[in-house]
């Protein structure tokens, strides 16, 4: 067996065992925990797929965590408030039905990211770089000046969405939820990343005279990835909108942004479980250097700093070795 | 008109006061070989770009396979026939070499928005590849990283990816660069079956492999085209000898 599909299935092994051990141990904290680290884990999946695969570095992969946290805030207000979300032309009433939430997430990063993308993907480099910080930054600003749902204060949902046949206060199953949600994501961009769509991608981020040269725009190809991209970490967004019971503007702050985007790094760009790993490095170090000293991020930026530097294949690189191509 | 597959048709192309491509007329014929040459500097990469797509020509028209091809996206142009080999190996050295060359065939098939389907296991794209890397002669090396080639060797892949599109017509931009004795002459030889397959505008400066496949040769200086003709009508005439050969033979 490859280190790779050794590493992977240990990832899914601890990030099950976790919650498992904590529950028996009465640890609920530490449930919560290991669950931010899956949603995470499922947003940073989200951004690779733009960043890892397509090569598009996306500094504004917020716009989408937030806009799946305001879509699960938005409809879980109007129906704890009773109050229907329009009236007309016709009536839309709030619902607290994950499955429901997840779809509209789904659905609205991913048209958001056609016109982001659209526009975005005329520019490359530090350009595309800025032009994605600043939509983000856009609805940053706008969510914060936006009172009918909080304005900087943000949205209280009082209860936890309903999955049915399960009680998603009990933090063991929302972290199930959550899991299930993760693999299914993996298992969709492992396939994709070895689909025919996948092979151009990377053949495009490789070199774009190659993929003119066998008939194929990688505009298309980027956009496609990036609409993907987006969707992921919508939903990403609603789920830790659920987990926390609450939505504000900093989830489309440029922090998140930049945090989504060190979860790839650290994990190893372009490695399907890549993030993952991340976002529980991530996790981790944020709650045991962040019992050391508020000012853990120095920390974290140091560790940062050496991965660039000295293991640019991130977590996945440094014990996987390089990626062995595709079969 | 002749039934040419490709036709240049008095193109011209101007970088400020440099006239890159002035006025060139020339044209492919199924089953020829048309060799353009010319010294460094002659606007042979420029006039390749207007065929192949990635520079528009100021004025003149390129027609691929009777269609007007003077504004087509690279991409298009490729769709439509046009097998490009370049002069700088551009392949995706990440890849696998056997990688490359299913993208290849899968650029030939078309259908690349798909999601689900494992690529590298789709029998019909492997058997292509496979086929087209044992054509070349790089098949014991399907498995090596494309950036772990030698220069040559990704000279050869470039025209093993450009068979896997089933061309109607081949760009060769000096295929036989870095390549060696042996390897030109075996490259020489294949690409001289080649042709019956497809045509080939071959840019190349390796002179006996020139004269020794060309049905036709393209004598380009300073953007003009100052002379078309067989391999003898060129070696006998006195404008090229001095213009372009004379050079050649000095050194």
């Amino acid at each position: 067996m490859k280190r790779e599909t050794i590493l992977n299935a240990a990832l899914l092994l601890i990030l099950l065992a976790i919650p498992l051990w904590a529950q028996s141990a009465d640890e609920p904290f530490i449930i919560t925990l290991t669950t931010r680290a899956v949603i995470f884990a499922i947003a940073g999946v989200g951004l690779n797929f733009a960043l890892g695969f397509g090569g598009l570095v996306s500094f504004g992969h917020a716009a989408f965590f937030g806009i799946g946290g305001y879509a699960m805030g938005i409809l879980a207000y109007h129906a704890q408030t009773y109050t229907p979300l329009m009236e007309w032309p016709f009536v839309i009433e709030g619902t607290k039905s994950m499955p429901v939430i997840w779809l509209v997430a789904i659905i609205t990063s991913a048209i958001v990211a056609v016109a982001l993308g659209a526009l975005s993907l005329r520019t490359s480099g530090v350009y595309f770089i800025m032009i994605t910080l600043a939509f983000a930054q856009m609805f940053f600003f706008f969510t914060i000046s936006w009172p009918t749902y909080g304005g900087e204060d943000g949205l209280s949902i009082y209860i936890r969405n309903d999955f049915p046949g399960l009680n998603t206060m009990d933090p063991i199953q929302f972290y199930a939820i959550c899991y299930v949600i993760l693999l299914l994501v993996l298992f969709f961009v492992y396939r994709a990343a070895h689909s025919p769509f996948g092979l151009a991608l990377s053949a495009a981020r490789q070199n774009e005279d190659r993929i003119q040269a066998i008939g194929q725009g990688p505009y298309r190809l980027y956009l496609t990835a990036y609409v993907i991209s987006g969707a992921i970490t919508g939903l990403a967004g609603a789920l830790f909108a659920d987990l926390n019971r609450f939505v504000s503007p900093t989830m489309f702050s440029w922090q998140t942004s930049g945090e989504i985007m060190i979860f790839v790094i650290l994990g190893g760009v372009g490695r399907v479980f890549g993030p993952v790993a991340g976002a529980a490095l991530f996790i981790l170090l944020e709650h045991q250097l962040g019992g050391l000293s508020e000012f853990w991020h120095i920390y974290l930026g140091a560790i940062l700093l050496g991965v660039v530097l000295f293991a640019r294949g991130g977590l996945f690189g440094f014990i996987a070795g390089r990626e062995v191509a595709h079969d | 008109m002749t039934d040419a597959i490709l036709d240049v048709c008095g193109i011209s192309k101007s970088f400020g006061a440099l006239k890159a491509s002035d006025n060139i007329t020339l044209n492919l014929r199924p089953g020829e070989i048309h060799a353009l040459i010319g010294p460094n500097g002659a606007g042979k990469s420029t006039l390749i770009k207007q065929v192949a797509g990635g520079l528009t020509p100021d004025s003149g028209t390129v027609h691929f396979a009777g269609q007007d091809v003077t504004r087509l996206s690279t991409a298009a142009r490729a769709q439509l026939g046009m097998g490009r080999t370049f002069q700088i190996s551009s392949l995706a050295m990440e890849f696998t070499v056997l990688q490359n060359v299913v993208l290849g065939a899968l650029g030939r098939r078309g259908d690349v928005f798909r999601f689900f389907k494992p690529v590298m296991r789709d029998k019909e794209l492997l058997q292509q590849a496979h086929t087209a890397l044992e054509q070349v002669g790089l098949e014991d090396f399907h498995a090596f990283r494309t950036s772990e080639l030698s220069h040559g060797q990704r000279r050869q892949l470039e025209v093993a990816v450009a068979l896997t599109l089933e061309p109607k017509a081949f760009l060769m931009d000096e295929p036989m660069a870095g390549l060696g004795a042996e390897g030109t002459e075996r490259l020489t030889d294949f690409l001289d079956g080649l042709r019956h397959r497809a045509p080939i505008l071959l840019v190349e400066h390796d002179m006996d492999a020139v004269f020794a496949l060309a049905d036709r040769v393209s004598v380009l200086v300073y953007g003009e085209i100052i002379a078309t003709g067989s391999v003898d009508d060129i070696r006998g005439n006195p404008i090229v000898r001095t213009a372009y050969l004379g050079e050649e033979d000095a050194a």
